[in-house]
């Protein structure tokens, strides 16, 4: 019986997610409305069940694909991927006004730029204070601090130890996640209202995870417009970290 | 050059018949979803296309260049009629499922990684964003007060 429905389990992960993903945003609806009183969004409670249910999965398995390395879960892996996230994001441009985007758009950019130089800065400050003092591993934890893409792929560059890659994909996953959670609650502090201003999160907030579940759990209208700056953040930190960071962080140690 | 004339008059033909008697725009929502895959993999060839002249391993914008290029789509289809309301269904489905596939992209976070990359990447993590959020606190506060009234050629009372 149970080989019979892990079979049926995994032959069809994605369509089993649909529902499973359909049940957590059912159940985070009615916490949202019944005890919170409708004061946190849906959206929000069941990006943090999600968070939770990746942990627990994660603690399970041992793997480092959260929920989705447990059997019966597997299709979570396809639906929440890289490639269906990033179909969805790009169907959310549809709903992009052309205007706004233009008129926000020079501030985008000096958003990303911001977003991929402080990060930095402070990921080596705080590599500084925990005893690092050689270049590479410098560069490679403040990349991490960007996103956890430009950590490793950095790190890989340079020549960077396995246990420095590891703290820098740490450091960027952990970042994305806070983001995830903490947007929703300081939302009101970044007046994270307009297009403009979603755009301005998206260049300085970084990862494409954390902006869009942060951004899905604030105001879904705004997804666009953070993502639509968001998604460069990566290729710009890609671009930045290995190169001229790392040559000023070089020239500094 | 007699060839080439005719080849293009009866292109020209061909478009005015074209323009003139639009075929009725057929919609359907897979056309939308299609419509939709072009872009984003237009998009991402362009984002590597891009990251191989910059010189870095991975994509850079790509899935920023299909937003962009899906916008453009929308509004030249608009402006010309050929995208209906129904084959726009089929991107807007898509752009539904966002929560949800967020939801399931948070399902796989390693979080187990995250809490046990220790002290360290949680000090540099807090810290990166708290600093951006105080940016962008800042960026966002002096947007708006600086231009209240956004169109710049809107009239102040």
């Amino acid at each position: 019986m149970d080989t019979l429905l892990q079979k049926i389990a995994t032959d069809n992960g994605l369509i089993l997610s649909f529902a499973v993903i359909g049940l957590v945003v059912l159940c985070s609806g009615y916490i949202s409305r019944w005890l919170t009183m409708g004061r946190i969004q849906g959206s929000a409670i069941a990006i943090l069940i999600g968070l939770a249910l990746a942990y627990v999965g994660g603690r399970m398995t041992g793997g480092s694909k959260g929920l989705a390395d447990v059997t019966y879960f597997s299709g979570i892996a396809l639906m929440g991927g890289n490639m269906l996230r990033d179909f969805a994001i790009v169907a959310t441009a549809f709903e992009v006004h052309p205007a706004e985007a233009k008129r926000a758009g020079g501030i985008g950019a000096i958003a990303l730029m911001i977003g991929t130089v402080l990060p930095f800065v402070i990921g080596v400050s705080v590599a500084w204070a925990f005893g690092y003092r050689d270049a590479v591993s410098l560069t490679t934890i403040g990349a991490g601090a960007i996103t956890y893409i430009v950590g490793p792929v950095t790190g890989t560059a340079i020549g960077a130890t396995p246990e420095v890659i590891t703290l820098s994909i740490a450091a960027g996953v952990f970042k994305a996640i806070l983001v995830m959670v903490t947007t929703p609650m300081l939302a009101d502090f970044m007046r994270l209202k307009t297009p403009r201003s979603a755009m301005v999160f998206g260049g300085l907030a970084g990862t494409v995870s954390g902006v869009s579940a942060g951004l899905a759990a604030t105001d879904r209208k705004l997804v666009p417009y953070g993502a639509l700056v968001a998604t460069f953040h990566t290729g710009i930190g890609c671009l930045l970290a290995p190169s001229l960071l790392y040559f000023v962080v070089r020239a500094l140690v | 050059m007699a060839a080439r004339d005719l080849y293009a008059s009866r292109s020209a033909r061909f478009i005015r018949a074209f323009a003139s008697h639009p075929p009725t725009p057929i919609s359907m929502t897979i056309y939308g979803t299609a419509l939709l895959a072009a872009c984003h993999i237009l998009g991402i060839f362009l984002g590597e296309l891009l990251g191989r002249a910059l010189g870095v391993k991975t994509n850079v914008g790509g899935v920023g260049i299909a937003m962009l290029l899906l916008i453009a789509a929308r509004y030249h289809g608009h402006a010309r009629g050929w995208l209906a309301a129904k084959s726009e269904d089929g991107v807007n489905y898509w752009a539904a499922l966002y929560i949800p596939v967020v939801i399931a992209m948070a399902m796989q976070q390693n979080v187990v990684k995250a809490i046990s990359g220790g002290p360290m990447a949680l000090l540099a993590a807090v810290l990166t964003v708290a600093a951006c959020t105080f940016c962008i606190a800042v960026i966002n506060r002096r947007e708006v007060i600086g231009s209240g009234d956004e169109s710049p050629n809107a009239t102040r009372s």
